[in-house]
């Protein structure tokens, strides 16, 4: 068991999202520790990029930020979370495109990774048919490749993707892009079943959770609950100093779904 | 091609997976309806009934003199109904659409042709039509909103990234993934996720697979060139598939070289771009060392994107087509030129192709013939070329 999943053990985590260098990566760095000091399990980073196809509005938004000063690299990138690891040893993960990874190289970029003591990579244009270019530059030990299944996703590809995976199944509440939302496909209890049918790998719930009423909602029937939309949305009102609000917001989410 | 969908390293399927289910369902469909008689009775129906199909293949006798060299012919796109090619490729998907019970088609569009002839459809088929415009391209194409409006059509001016065509893509994909089941989304170029640079391809190649016939019949041989621009690259693929074995004929795609290919202001995909992946499959793009997509630059809103077709970037890895850069300044040259020599005005798109038409056409022998293919009339550019030179013209 790996440092991600044992976070999953007897506990529904809490996984909030920032995106990296928005706006700066000083003040990523402070947002990072504050969401683990208020009780984040997992952290997702979101490298930024240009055309962000699966995010909404604000990530987007977030995702322009970062880029505008046109200042970030790869290497700034893993010296950021050397910062981090001084700091913390919570899980981190990279959520970002497919293009970013491979214009890395896949196997460098995977070998940065478990240098830098990252746990997990989600790369949402990345679909289960694809994965294997990438996945055969990973020890899944080291590194989970996360995969996402869809309320759109039929019984079989379920099935094929979670006797598969590794780290936790990411299922998306609802079709369409990231961004908060008022009410989930009612349906979601059945996909966890579904997914349990096949596998007890954890199961993380993102898109459109908000409010801590629904994260609490959710962590009934679920392993953890991934926060992205409303977390940058703090970012964005607080600029380069969000960590504090960040690190009340992720105990108020903590407390909910315990 | 290795397998389905892939082009050697090109092409594949890099969607989310909320859109993996429907890629699968429409090629499944899209493969067991192709073949068959009703669905190619309908589409040559269609084609030869609705746009004006098979299109003229005209000796352009002044361009040709002028030059002193090679034979050119133009492969007329520009007379179907609506004004381009772009509407042989939306027949074929609507009909796709209507087989798979869609009501509502979707689109994105650059320079308003594909937007155009997809609102177009939607009207005869009876079907709702929601296209996505970068907000700069409704601005330089009005007329063309204006149009989409008319047939029908809703226009969805985006305002994310630089707010052209590869935003309207990412727009439309955005609400693709949305409304996976509801909507059919009319891929306008040979981009993107299988199936669809298959689809469109074989949508496209009535174009070869005419002209083939229509030169075989007035010179009793092949072609020795045949020339299409390239933006997303389906009127250049549609241009060369029924050649693409036959190897005598060479092939030459044009892209908009902008202000130079060494300038920033550039749509050079193939000659500057490197492989990436974007809007769903992998292929070349013009992006920086982090992998973050550039924005790009053309006179002309129908080749002003990042990317290529994966068969565009496979033909130029094995040396099967060759594809050059044509300036913003070249192709208002050309489309002075083909204006007042043949008395035709082509799009500024197609005029890029024209404009290398003109550069090599006098270094061929006049036994020699060169195909080009104008794809779409040059109404929509008639503003902007007034602009660019200057003249200030009332819309």
């Amino acid at each position: 068991m790996n440092r991600l999943e044992e976070k999953f053990k007897n506990n529904k985590a809490f996984i909030p999202f920032v995106v990296a260098n928005d706006p700066n990566l000083k003040s990523t760095i402070a947002n990072i520790k504050a969401l683990a000091d208020g009780g984040a399990d997992v952290i997702e980073i979101g490298i930024p990029f240009s055309d962000p196809v699966a995010d909404g509005p604000v990530i987007q938004r977030a995702d322009v930020r970062a880029l505008k000063n046109n200042d970030l690299d790869i290497d700034k990138l893993f010296s950021m979370v050397d910062e981090i690891r001084e700091y913390t040893d919570v899980p981190l993960m990279f959520l970002t495109y497919l293009n970013i990874v491979l214009q890395e190289g896949y196997e460098s970029f995977i070998e940065k990774c478990y240098f830098h003591e990252i746990d997990g990579l989600i790369i949402p244009d990345l679909p289960f048919k694809e994965r294997n270019e990438l996945l055969n530059y990973i020890n899944q030990d080291k590194l989970s490749l996360i995969s996402l299944v869809s309320t759109n996703n039929s019984e079989s590809e379920i099935k094929n993707i979670v006797t598969n995976s590794k780290g936790f199944i990411y299922l998306v509440s609802s079709l369409g892009v990231t961004g908060e939302r008022s009410s989930f496909n009612e349906d979601l209890k059945d996909y966890v079943q579904e997914i349990k049918k096949y596998s007890d790998i954890p199961i993380a719930i993102g898109f459109g959770i908000h409010e801590r009423k629904q994260a609490n909602e959710i962590a009934k029937f679920s392993d953890g609950v991934i926060i992205g939309s409303a977390c940058v949305k703090i970012v964005e009102k607080y600029g380069i100093n969000a960590d504090n609000k960040l690190k009340e917001y992720a105990k108020m989410i903590k407390e909910a779904i315990i | 091609m290795i397998k389905q969908g892939r082009y050697l390293k090109y092409g594949g399927q890099y969607v989310p997976e909320v859109l993996i289910e429907e890629l699968d369902r429409v090629a499944e469909t899209y493969n067991n309806i192709k073949d068959t008689d009703e669905f190619k009775n309908e589409f040559n129906d269609l084609l030869n009934n609705y746009a004006n199909r098979p299109s003229l293949f005209y000796y352009a006798k002044s361009m040709t003199e002028d030059l002193g060299g090679a034979k050119i012919y133009l492969k007329r796109e520009d007379l179907n109904h609506t004004g381009a090619h772009k509407i042989n490729n939306v027949i074929g998907q609507a009909l796709l659409a209507k087989k798979m019970g869609k009501k509502r088609l979707i689109a994105e569009t650059g320079a308003g042709q594909h937007g155009v002839a997809t609102a177009t459809i939607a009207a005869l088929f009876g079907m709702e039509c929601d296209i996505y415009m970068g907000q700069e391209d409704t601005e330089r194409q009005k007329l063309n909103v204006f149009r989409i409006e008319l047939l029908g059509g809703r226009v969805h001016p985006v305002t994310s990234g630089s707010k052209v065509l590869k935003d309207a893509i990412n727009a439309a994909l955005q609400e693709f993934a949305a409304n996976p089941n509801e909507v059919f989304y009319v891929m306008g170029s040979a981009t993107g996720p299988h199936p669809y640079p298959t689809m469109v391809k074989d949508f496209q190649s009535v174009i070869s697979v005419e002209s083939k016939k229509q030169i075989k019949e007035i010179e009793n041989k092949l072609p020795d060139k045949v020339v299409a621009c390239v933006g997303g690259g389906s009127n250049a693929i549609g241009s060369f598939a029924d050649y693409i074995s036959e190897k005598n004929v060479d092939l030459i795609g044009v892209e908009a070289a902008g202000k130079g290919v060494n300038t920033n202001l550039t749509a050079g995909t193939i000659e500057k771009g490197t492989i990436g992946v974007f809007h769903g499959m992998k292929s070349l793009f013009l992006q920086n060392k982090l992998g973050q997509i550039n924005p790009v630059y053309s006179i002309s809103a129908g080749l002003d994107y990042p990317g290529v077709g994966p068969e565009h970037a496979y033909l130029n890895d094995i040396n099967r087509a060759q594809y050059v850069g044509i300036t913003d300044d070249e192709a208002v040259e050309a489309f002075n030129y083909i204006a007042k020599k043949e008395g035709i005005i082509a799009a500024i798109e197609s005029c890029h192709a024209i404009a290398y038409v003109k550069k090599i056409a006098p270094k061929m022998n006049k036994n020699q013939t060169i195909i080009c293919t104008l794809s779409g009339r040059g109404d929509k550019d008639v503003a902007a070329i007034a602009k660019y030179k200057g003249v200030d013209v009332d819309e």
